[in-house]
């Protein structure tokens, strides 16, 4: 990693510097933080105390006790139970956005970096026009009166995630398809698909997985701001942004069972941030990221 | 004619026919709303034959749909956008009457995020590696990590439920009333788009300071200050103008976010309810907004480039 570094004309030891400091402290928090969502959203049922939708009216919105860590919502239901079970929308989601989006984004961006000409000004004048898009309200618009539910809001969101997936992997492209190594494969007769796909390609990828948490973190924060605004998730899941909206009138009453889902977002989307930018810095040797 | 005007013709020629597609999907809306198009249009009223006929002569639904479009249209051009299904008013009174809150919030929201942001970024840049740099840029990336929604809740709950020190409902009666209604709200609204501004403008100050032409302002004697604020700083601008564009729109979908939150009576309370509700007449028109909105804020960026930038002014593109 050092001499790709240097070959990027990063500055080595500065940067060094930086990832040895910086790792064991917040990058290790944001490893561990994610371990325990995956292991919440794996393990529902062994950790989770109550079953997240059995409600019980004589126990509406408690405020915390032994009993219930967290406390419980307007039906009695148990937060602590709901936010260990709203790990798995926090996860399937964000994943599927994350990972479409940096499926179309590297083929669209290996297209349209390495073909150039009309097929690169096709593809950036498509990634100009998403930019300018508000794709939360879009799809709020679309899911809400067309139809479709998650899965509709899920694929929306891939499309609008996917044009900053296409503009990084399109600028690496570019950037790679001077190197010798290109030269060397179109000297060899290699075809155009063989060269993009199989010899830029692979170089690409260690920077655009960086952007791959750093869209999953997005991702969870669009989702979850979709299930807030009544779009993607059916009413009852456990779902960490519909519980802010269901809780959120129970601010006095049990401030819990609102503040603890918006922690989890927030939580884990830094987290997948976290992990994101220290990859990039990883793998470029820069440490301005998304300018 | 002079550089202005021609650039502003230049660039509507491409964003108007923009403007044109963005109609025609706004317009299916109503077609792609599942169910007759007529009954959707009578809403929750009992659909007897009558109403239904009437619905379908004033909305044209039984011509082909290229004069449907044309009709509408025209109405839109003349700012007739329909009546809302739900409460049978013009949409445009609709609209009116919650546009004064949203604008407040925006502009309240807007300046948070510039005169925090801009000043944070600038000073991370110079103090780059220290801590305090460190500490800001860790702000912003739980900013960035933060949806609006999940901030005004703990907003709300910390410094409207626990310290009490501002209202928690409510959008406010006069100017200095709703100030505080909604400093919370704006808040919430600045924290998500406040993290861009720094992270943009503390990457492209900094990317500048480490330019010649700093070290030699510096070695011909301009103090820092000199140096950083007419040269660095206006410099950056060009990249930062470009993160403001994105401001905009961020804060586009976090108005809706915070309205809900915090049960604003605003256009974003308003896109959500008619949504929800299938007022097809006042989401087209709100969709049209957005679409306009969005098309004069490019407009406006791209003529601050060629302020800012005199290369762009004399028709060659900034990099």
């Amino acid at each position: 990693m050092t001499s790709e570094a240097i070959a990027l004309g990063g500055r080595p030891t500065v940067v060094g510097r930086r990832l040895r400091k910086r790792f064991p402290l917040l990058v290790g928090m944001a490893f561990a933080i994610m371990g325990a969502v995956v292991v919440c959203a794996l393990a529902s049922d062994l950790i989770a105390p109550y079953d997240p939708n059995q409600q019980n009216l004589s126990e509406s919105a408690l405020r915390p006790s032994a009993e219930h860590l967290l406390g419980t919502d307007q039906l009695g239901r148990d937060i602590a139970s709901r936010v260990v079970y709203g790990a798995r929308t926090a996860l399937v989601g964000p994943v599927l956005v994350a990972v479409g989006g940096f499926t179309i984004g590297t083929f669209l961006g290996l297209l349209a970096g390495y073909l150039g000409g009309r097929t690169d000004s096709l593809v950036m004048r498509w990634v100009d026009l998403m930019f300018a898009l508000p794709g939360l309200l879009v799809t709020v618009v679309i899911v809400g009166i067309v139809g479709g539910g998650y899965w509709m809001a899920v694929a929306l969101l891939v499309v609008f995630f996917s044009p900053s997936d296409t503009r990084i992997v399109r600028g690496e492209a570019l950037r790679q398809r001077s190197l010798p190594y290109v030269e060397a494969a179109r000297t060899l007769g290699l075809s155009r698909r063989r060269i993009m796909f199989r010899h830029i390609g692979p170089n690409v990828l260690p920077i655009v997985l960086a952007y791959v948490f750093l869209d999953f973190a997005f991702a969870l924060v669009s989702l979850s701001g979709l299930a807030f605004l009544g779009i993607g998730v059916s009413p009852g899941t456990p779902d960490w942004g519909l519980m802010l909206f269901e809780n959120r009138n129970l601010l006095f009453r049990n401030p819990a069972a609102a503040v603890a889902p918006g922690i989890a977002i927030v939580a884990t989307a830094a987290s997948m941030n976290l992990i994101g930018d220290w990859l990039y810095e990883r793998s470029t040797g820069r440490t301005d990221l998304r300018s | 004619m002079g550089w202005l005007p021609r650039l502003v013709f230049r660039r509507l020629a491409v964003l108007i026919p923009l403007l044109a597609i963005v109609s025609v999907g706004v317009f299916l809306l109503l077609q792609l709303a599942p169910g007759d198009t007529a009954r959707v249009l009578v809403g929750a009223k009992p659909a007897t034959p009558e109403t239904l006929a009437a619905i379908r002569a004033r909305y044209h639904l039984d011509l082909p749909l290229l004069e449907q479009y044309l009709y509408w249209i025209r109405g839109v051009l003349q700012g007739d956008f329909g009546r809302s299904i739900v409460t049978n008013q013009p949409v445009t009174d609709v609209i009116a009457q919650r546009l004064p809150l949203t604008l407040y919030l925006g502009t309240y929201g807007f300046l948070i995020t510039v005169g925090i942001g801009l000043p944070l970024g600038i000073v991370a840049a110079l103090r780059r590696q220290t801590g305090l740099d460190r500490s800001i840029v860790a702000v912003s990336v739980v900013g960035v990590s933060a949806p609006a929604f999940a901030t005004g809740i703990l907003l709300l709950y910390v410094f409207g439920v626990v310290l009490g020190w501002f209202p928690t409902f409510g959008p406010g009666r006069d100017f200095l009333d709703r100030l505080s209604h909604l400093t919370l709200p704006a808040l919430a609204l600045a924290f998500s788009a406040l993290a861009l501004v720094v992270k943009v403008t503390r990457a492209s100050t900094g990317e500048e300071l480490d330019k010649d032409y700093v070290a030699f302002a510096r070695a011909r004697g301009l103090s820092r200050m000199r140096v950083i604020g007419p040269y660095a700083v206006r410099n950056a601008l060009v990249s930062i103008t470009t993160a403001i564009g994105l401001v905009f729109v961020y804060m586009l979908t976090g108005t809706v976010l915070v309205e809900v939150t915090f049960a604003l009576p605003g256009l974003g309370t308003l896109l959500i309810d008619s949504v929800q509700a299938l007022d097809i007449p006042v989401v087209q028109a709100l969709t049209l907004m957005i679409a306009a909105f969005i098309v004069v804020v490019h407009l406006g960026i791209d003529i601050s480039y060629a302020v800012l930038d005199p290369r762009v002014r004399y028709g060659r593109a900034a990099a």
